[in-house]
């Protein structure tokens, strides 16, 4: 994206609410618009096999980037990691949760993923409990044999969208499958910066979203264990996810499709294949071991040039940490700041980023988020901290 | 192009650093809190009302420098005034708060006559914020939450 704001160009630093789009995304869902649109498996016509090849090739991709065991039948496509969730939720919550059922999630959570674990404390009075972030903003684990008490899910994220925490998923995947339950990870900012092998995490679900790993908006991808998918009721009812309908009533069809009710995003999935194939070229060790060196030097700079007026709400170092820096400057809304910032044409995101809980424990409204993708670059660094100088200095 | 300048007015800086009428007020001041789900401030506004008159108003809570400004602003236009009084500046102030809708890109036109400006004295160095219009609703918090007090005290 090449625009110049205010004067100057974009420094793009909002990665972790929705990254830059490759030129190879946008060929991808052009193609299909251009040479292969039509609806999926209906049409007996060419370019309907080609729209259908299209959407399953997709799944297969996505598949193959998780390394799932089951292939595309683990794979189903929703609009987006929060409908990614709330079908987790609606769907094997309902029907295998029962009244004082736990599910564990943490502080750091999205809204995402609690708000949907409360909607099922209304219908279906399961207990939703947290697992508290420490002063060193980490899961605090001391105490995880008592918190696992009842717990039929654990529900944590891979990486916090706003303290940049990387969890130790494999660990806590351990700890639940020891106490019987099955364990799910957001997955929407940890997907696009490290590899997500399924298989070595050991965990069950695993939910993210297309447009934070290069891919385009609409889309998200629910990943479960094919024995546990195949054991779960309909999600959305309608066309698509019915083997059979009468007037007595309906048959669900089985596998991904049974989630996938109505003309699904097409050109979407296309787009998502791309952003798959277009990181992987990169590599996704090459990602990670770059990102860590962007946000080392700007974690080290941003402790050095402010004497402490600016503070990063986040691990201080790169251990377990991805790209990912929330920062509460002395005396600035983060409002300001990134009103300031934009001057600048640096775009950065102020809020609490759907994580009341977290902002909560540790005394905050707000802060303001920057956050990097594979694409950023040292000097976008060098302006975040020209415009932190001037926001510093405007209301000090 | 919208100038930071035109947000971020000496004056409301000054109110922003020394807010002025902070605070609370005992029973039977009537309050209301006032909440931005969007960037997650909060304001709780008091107010003493007596024989139709905004005897005395104090503030508290938290936001961004907008937010905190216009409702140090409004404290001050409003207290000591009748509720008819109040009511016309509220009224006022949120139209001077009013854009239209412009295609993307557009600058926002503010509809306000220079007339209204004039009226508003001190406030109108908020005018400039409808360049913003995303911080339209940290503006108009205070404000939002003083004509709920006033509603809820009228019944």
């Amino acid at each position: 994206m090449q625009r110049v704001i205010n004067d100057r160009p974009i420094t793009y630093l909002d990665s972790g609410a929705s990254s830059l789009t490759p030129r190879s995304v946008i060929e991808a869902m052009d193609r299909y618009y251009q040479h292969h649109h039509a609806n999926v498996h209906r049409g007996v016509y060419q370019t309907a096999n080609e729209a259908t090849a299209v959407y399953e090739g997709a799944r297969a991709r996505t598949a193959r980037f998780l390394n799932a065991p089951g292939g595309s039948e683990e794979i189903v496509f929703t609009k987006n990691a929060t409908e990614a969730f709330n079908l987790l939720a609606r769907s094997w919550g309902a029907a295998f949760l029962s009244p004082g059922d736990v599910v564990l999630v943490s502080e750091m959570e999205h809204h995402a993923n609690i708000v949907p674990w409360f909607q099922l404390r209304e219908s279906h009075g399961v207990e939703v409990r947290f697992i508290p972030v420490d002063d060193d903003f980490r899961l605090d684990i001391s105490r995880i044999d008592e918190l696992m008490r009842g717990v039929k899910l654990v529900s944590v994220t891979g990486m916090s969208n706003v303290l940049g925490t990387i969890n130790p998923i494999h660990d806590l995947a351990e700890m639940a499958h020891a106490h019987g339950a099955l364990i799910a990870v957001d997955g929407a900012q940890s997907v696009a910066h490290s590899s997500t092998d399924v298989v070595a995490l050991d965990v069950d679900f695993l939910a993210f979203s297309a447009h934070k790993m290069l891919g385009p908006t609409g889309l998200g991808v629910l990943w479960a264990r094919q024995e546990i998918l195949s054991s779960m009721p309909p999600f959305l009812g309608g066309g698509g996810m019915i083997k059979d309908v009468s007037v007595n009533g309906f048959t669900a069809t089985t596998g991904p499709s049974r989630f996938e009710a109505g003309t699904p995003p097409i050109a979407e999935t296309a787009g998502l294949a791309a952003a798959l194939t277009y990181l992987e070229g990169l590599g996704m060790d090459n990602i990670a071991a770059y990102e860590k060196e962007l946000t080392g030097d700007a974690l080290t700079r941003l402790a050095l040039e402010f004497n402490g007026r600016v503070r990063v709400i986040g691990p201080s170092d790169t251990l377990d940490r991805g790209g990912v820096i929330s920062l509460d400057v002395e005396g600035v809304h983060p409002h300001d700041v990134a009103q300031v910032l934009d001057q600048f044409g640096v775009c950065v995101r102020p809020g609490h980023h759907c994580a009341k809980p977290l902002m909560k424990r540790f005394g905050l409204a707000a802060t303001a988020r920057a956050s990097y993708g594979p694409y950023s670059l040292v000097s976008d660094t060098d302006v975040l901290l020209e415009a932190l100088t001037h926001a510093v200095t405007m209301f000090g | 192009m919208a100038n930071l300048d035109d947000l971020y007015r000496e004056i409301i800086l000054d109110h922003y650093r020394s807010p002025r009428n902070r605070g609370e007020l005992p029973p039977p001041a009537h309050h209301v809190e006032g909440f931005n789900p969007l960037c997650g401030d909060e304001i709780v506004v008091y107010v003493l009302i007596d024989d139709g008159v905004l005897v005395d108003i104090k503030l508290t809570g938290h936001g961004c420098s907008i937010s905190q400004a216009s409702s140090s602003l409004m404290s001050g236009a409003v207290k000591g005034k009748t509720l008819e009084q109040v009511r016309d500046t509220i009224a006022t102030f949120k139209q001077l708060m009013t854009v239209h809708e412009g295609q993307l890109g557009e600058p926002a036109v503010a509809t306000s006559p220079d007339a209204d400006l004039r009226r508003l004295g001190e406030l109108a160095a908020l005018a400039g914020v409808v360049k913003f219009p995303v911080r339209i609703k940290c503006a108009t918090l205070a404000w939002n939450t003083l004509a709920q007090a006033l509603d809820e005290t009228s019944t």
